[in-house]
């Protein structure tokens, strides 16, 4: 699994919610220039895991957000931990989104590629 | 051996157990069941209320500031310590005091204020990067990470594997072959996480949510020589020195998970009706619990036998290496036939079930796999060193 999400991006329309599982999980949400905008974690409080967060979303999209992709994982606090360091690492600083992350929680990554 | 607890002992069991029930529980149900660290501005709340205690900074030796407790009394506030979700990998949320590197007590003065000091006042976050992709359990033959010397410093290149916390970490143990193969080739350097050529490449993860491990490379790392902790060649003893120390607490912890779970088994076999009857009623059912019964209490007579004789002063390698494989295989065992009485439930993430057993399932693997206990064991046994 790459430290970095590489998937194809989606709409983030109810249309594209069909055919995605109530798993747990992560995703990411990007603006229309493909830019992440944040990185969100389905953990086992949330009510229809992915697909629960992703239509909270489209309901009150975060900084334009207007595409997603997922991964369904079971290590989703590692997962999300790793993609928030590995953004972190590559852009100085959180996705604008992502004002739900306390800095002092995460570690420092230095993924290569 | 006598397993009466003292007066103090007992005053110590009921504090702490109050303190899981009070403090801990409660604070977990608002967590996600994965969750393995709480904000820390809640961290010191809590951290406040062990010191108040007494008993902040557990494996603190008494002259550094530690609670001055036997391994014993470490053994029971172990067990107390982990009966809760996170409590495996994240007693108490570490509000007794995290992971401490005990080889830096054996730091010079000058290294001791620049990095042991720190640690223990909590300012600072220390690893342990010991394990390698080559292997773990056998160091002294394992490492591959080369430090070459380069006039005052050392110049590291390797990969290190499953380390904990190094992401976090503002430095760190690492062990690097400065000399030829075998034990007196591995020297320990304490690292600064932020220098050039340290670099945490990604996060290992697994089934245990809680302390995820990662992996470091190091490329031309430059670490002064008066890092050396120790000697040089002398990598192998500090590594090794405290290994049977810790697999006592270690073994304690395990046991506390089998005893919460065993306790909810027993609750839920009495409540939950099949057929007509409770489960407590089935046949089948009563030697499950009866098996727990008996796994806990060989496990715990076997935990405190070692706990008692490195108190006495006297060898307990071998007793150590028992209690911990007797203790994770166990414990293991005990949560595994705790979540089959459960039924549906034991499985799901309403109850701490399926996380106890996910990471008891490490548990058998970390700290020395079952497999090289039984090595070490055969070894004390036969009176033969290992090939």
């Amino acid at each position: 699994m790459p430290v970095r999400m590489d998937k194809p991006w989606s709409p983030l329309t109810e249309d594209s919610l069909k055919t995605v599982a109530a798993h747990l999980g992560v995703y990411q949400l990007a603006d229309d220039a493909d830019e992440i905008v944040y990185i969100g974690v389905a953990d086992a409080r949330t009510l229809f895991g992915i697909k629960g967060e992703l239509r909270k979303a489209i309901a009150d999209p975060p900084a334009g957000a207007c595409k997603f992709r997922y991964e369904v994982n079971m290590a989703y606090r590692t997962r999300h931990a790793e993609l928030l360091q590995a953004y972190q690492h590559d852009h100085g600083k959180l996705p604008v989104g992502n004002t739900d992350i306390d800095p002092r929680m995460l570690g420092r990554l230095r993924p290569g590629g | 051996m006598d397993l009466a607890l003292t007066d103090e002992q007992r005053i110590i069991v009921d504090m702490v157990r109050r303190f899981v029930r009070e403090e801990i529980v409660p604070l977990e149900d608002t967590l996600d069941p994965d969750a393995d660290e709480v904000p820390p501005e809640k961290l010191e709340e809590l951290v406040e209320k062990t010191k108040e205690m007494g008993l902040h900074g557990l494996d603190t030796p008494p002259e550094y500031g530690g609670p001055d407790i036997d391994l014993v009394t470490r053994c029971l506030i172990a067990i107390e310590c982990s009966q809760h979700r996170a409590g495996l990998y994240a007693p108490c949320y570490y509000a007794f005091g995290g992971a401490r590197q005990a080889q830096l007590f054996e730091a010079t003065d000058a290294q001791k204020n620049k990095y042991l000091y720190p640690m223990l006042r909590g300012e600072k976050k220390v690893f342990f990067g010991l394990s390698e992709p080559s292997g773990g359990s056998d160091p002294g033959r394992s490492i591959q990470t080369r430090a070459v010397r380069d006039g005052d410093h050392w110049v590291l290149n390797g990969t290190k594997l499953w380390i904990s916390g190094a992401d976090r970490a503002d430095y760190g143990l690492l062990f690097a072959r400065t000399g030829g193969p075998g034990r007196s080739g591995v020297t320990a350097f304490i690292v600064e996480t932020e220098w050039e050529g340290f670099n945490v490449r990604r996060v290992v993860h697994t089934l245990r949510s809680a302390k995820y491990a990662t992996e470091i490379q190091l490329e031309d790392l430059r670490v002064p020589h008066e890092n050396i902790l120790g000697e040089e060649g002398g990598g192998f003893a500090i590594a090794n020195d405290r290994l049977a120390l810790q697999r006592v607490p270690y073994s304690a912890e395990c046991l506390g998970i089998a005893i919460k779970a065993h306790e909810m088994a027993t609750e839920y076999a009495k409540i939950r009706e099949t057929f007509g009857a409770p489960l407590a009623h089935r046949q089948g059912i009563q030697w499950m619990l009866v098996e727990n019964e008996i796994d806990i209490r060989a496990a715990k007579l076997l935990v405190f036998d070692a706990a008692a004789k490195a108190d006495r002063g006297e060898p307990f390698r071998t007793e150590s290496a028992i209690a911990k494989l007797v203790a994770s295989e166990n414990s293991f065992r005990v949560v595994d036939r705790s979540m089959q009485i459960h039924g549906g439930l034991g499985v799901a993430k309403d109850l701490p079930l399926e996380r106890w057993f996910r990471e008891m399932r490490i548990r058998r693997v970390g700290e020395g796999p079952s497999e090289v206990q039984k090595h070490v064991i055969a070894r004390d046994i036969l009176n033969e060193s290992l090939r």
